[in-house]
């Protein structure tokens, strides 16, 4: 039976072979050919795309969205990894509700929670009339590199408190006894032994907000303004405005190894042993 | 005691920064006055310009037919797959799980792009078609994922003593194997759903002429600032996944109550 269940993954494999495979390695192939090359007879290969990056207009955008992302990421640690502490310490029954109310925003629109944003940052947004009221000055405040960070972080928090809470909920309790026991104080305890039985789950944790932060276009499209780019918009208006696929195709390659990267730095963190299937 | 206090206080802060803005988005949605900031009063025009707005009207229908066709279609695909996946052995296997979960972890905008430049180099016209297509493509990775943890748990004694009775392997499949993971396929279905209503970058990528979605009128829209008919047309779709997702939970917290009510016995 077992033998022959294996063909019903056949059809599929067709169909990743086509759909996965394929364009990944069109965009390969744009990106190390010249704009020129409409067929298999005019093809012709270049790392001019590869090389047009480290023009310092494009270098800028990079290192914006490395330096936004980056900031954001140390937010998002500062403030998840006491939240994930607590989740852990709380009683079972409500420990579920409190990781549901984390997990929920996670499947809303990311569009829509950036949309958000937009109504309270606004010049007549919801603070600068709080502002107002008690006699502020009115503060700009949307259209803002500050703005950018402000939604990666509440875009991308719960990514952050996820991981380092699996880490945490799957420690050895026993070790913190132990450590108790043979006379630390809960500073040392904490420092000594929570601290770094949690790593993976921060090393996780970081990687979780970063990826999607480096690559987003609509959180610095909405909040940034058009002043703000990142990688992500350069790479929509390169496909949708300039018609240069193969520079874009090239970003695109660089944004997919960074990712690959970093997911099996991930990997080798892993907290779940239990295999791949992690949706949250 | 104070440090207990303290941890409330600090949790109610931070789901205060995550709910606070949904909360705000959706009651400004009944707000009568065009200016964003002020409260002057109930009103439900907002959503009563959608239902007039041709546009969205439109939208709204793409966005429900592609998300309920992707849905089926990629369960049907993702089951059939998850099951022959399940019974593969070694590298071939793990080389497929590691494809498969390459749309789960590619940035969306590389997937959007990749599939974009796909339909062009086979010569397809962007619209329905290019958008349902780029859906499945993104639904089947997750409802394999949803449906293989089922199927490791799958007794492989069960089938093999329905065929020792006299089972057909194709009866063996319907009658013991497919019943035993319905709970991964609905759950598989449920959420390639509510992705699909929620996609927007892959979307945007492989749209077509008069082809939207929902979430691209919001996107355009958005673009030239806050107006009250974005606030109803987003409260209704948070609304939605919201049910959606209360629904894909207590189904599989319903499920591990079972197993856990089974392993008990």
């Amino acid at each position: 039976m077992k033998d022959r269940t294996k063909y019903f993954a056949y059809p599929y494999v067709l169909w990743m072979i086509i759909f996965i495979a394929l364009p990944s390695f069109l965009v390969l192939l744009y990106s190390i050919t010249t704009k020129e090359s409409n067929g298999l007879t005019t093809i012709q290969f270049t790392l001019e795309n590869y090389k047009k990056f480290f023009d310092p207009l494009y270098l800028n955008i990079l290192w914006d969205s490395i330096y936004l992302a980056a900031i954001s990421t140390v937010i998002c640690l500062l403030i998840g990894y006491p939240a994930a502490f607590i989740i852990s310490n709380t009683n079972l029954s409500k420990r579920n509700t409190l990781l549901f109310l984390c997990i929920m925003p996670m499947w809303m629109n990311m569009l829509l929670r950036t949309y958000a944003w937009m109504t309270i940052l606004g010049n007549n947004g919801i603070l600068n009339n709080l502002f107002s009221l008690i006699g502020l000055p009115k503060l700009n405040m949307l259209y803002t590199k500050g703005a950018t960070i402000m939604g990666m972080v509440y875009n991308f928090l719960p990514f952050m408190i996820l991981p380092i809470y699996t880490a945490l909920s799957k420690m050895d309790k026993a070790l913190l006894e132990a450590a108790d026991d043979l006379g630390a104080d809960k500073k040392t305890v904490f420092i000594k032994v929570i601290l770094p039985l949690s790593m993976p789950g921060v090393i996780s944790g970081i990687i979780m907000v970063f990826m999607p932060a480096v690559s987003t276009f609509i959180i610095p499209q909405l909040l940034g303004g058009n002043k703000n780019m990142m990688i992500g918009n350069l790479v929509e208006k390169l496909f949708i405005l300039n018609g240069d696929w193969n520079f874009g195709s090239a970003i695109s390659i660089v944004m997919m190894v960074i990712i690959l990267i970093s997911m099996s730095i991930m990997n080798k963190f892993d907290v779940d042993k239990e295999g791949g299937a992690r949706l949250w | 005691m104070v440090k207990k206090y303290l941890s409330k206080i600090y949790m109610g802060i931070i789901f205060i920064f995550l709910y606070a803005p949904i909360v705000v988005l959706a009651v400004f949605s009944f707000n009568e006055s065009k200016s964003r900031g002020h409260w002057t009063g109930f009103t439900l025009k907002w959503y009563v310009d959608l239902f007039h707005d041709r546009d969205i009207r439109l939208a709204f229908y793409y966005t429900i037919s592609i998300a309920i066709i992707s849905a089926i279609i990629s369960t049907i695909i993702g089951t059939i797959a998850a099951i022959g996946i399940n019974s593969m052995k070694g590298k071939a296997k793990s080389l497929i799980l590691n494809v498969n979960y390459l749309p789960v972890v590619n940035p969306d905008i590389v997937t959007g792009i990749s599939l974009m430049i796909l339909y062009i180099a086979f010569n397809m016209d962007f619209g329905f078609n290019t958008m349902l297509i780029s859906h499945i493509v993104f639904n089947i990775p997750y409802v394999i994922l949803c449906i293989l943890p089922k199927l490791k748990q799958l007794d492989v004694h069960m089938t093999e003593a329905a065929m020792d009775l006299g089972a057909t392997p194709m009866y063996a499949l319907r009658k013991v194997i497919i019943p035993e993971i319905k709970p991964g396929i609905v759950t598989g279905f449920l959420m390639a759903f509510t992705l699909s209503i929620d996609d927007f970058i892959i979307s945007y990528f492989t749209k077509g002429e008069g082809v939207t979605n929902l979430s691209i009128v919001i996107y355009s829209m958005a673009r030239r600032g806050v107006r009250p008919t974005i606030n109803a047309l987003s409260t209704i779709m948070l609304s939605v996944v919201l049910i959606l997702m209360i629904l894909i939970n207590k189904r599989t917290n319903g499920m591990e109550k079972a197993k856990k009510l089974k392993e008990k016995r």
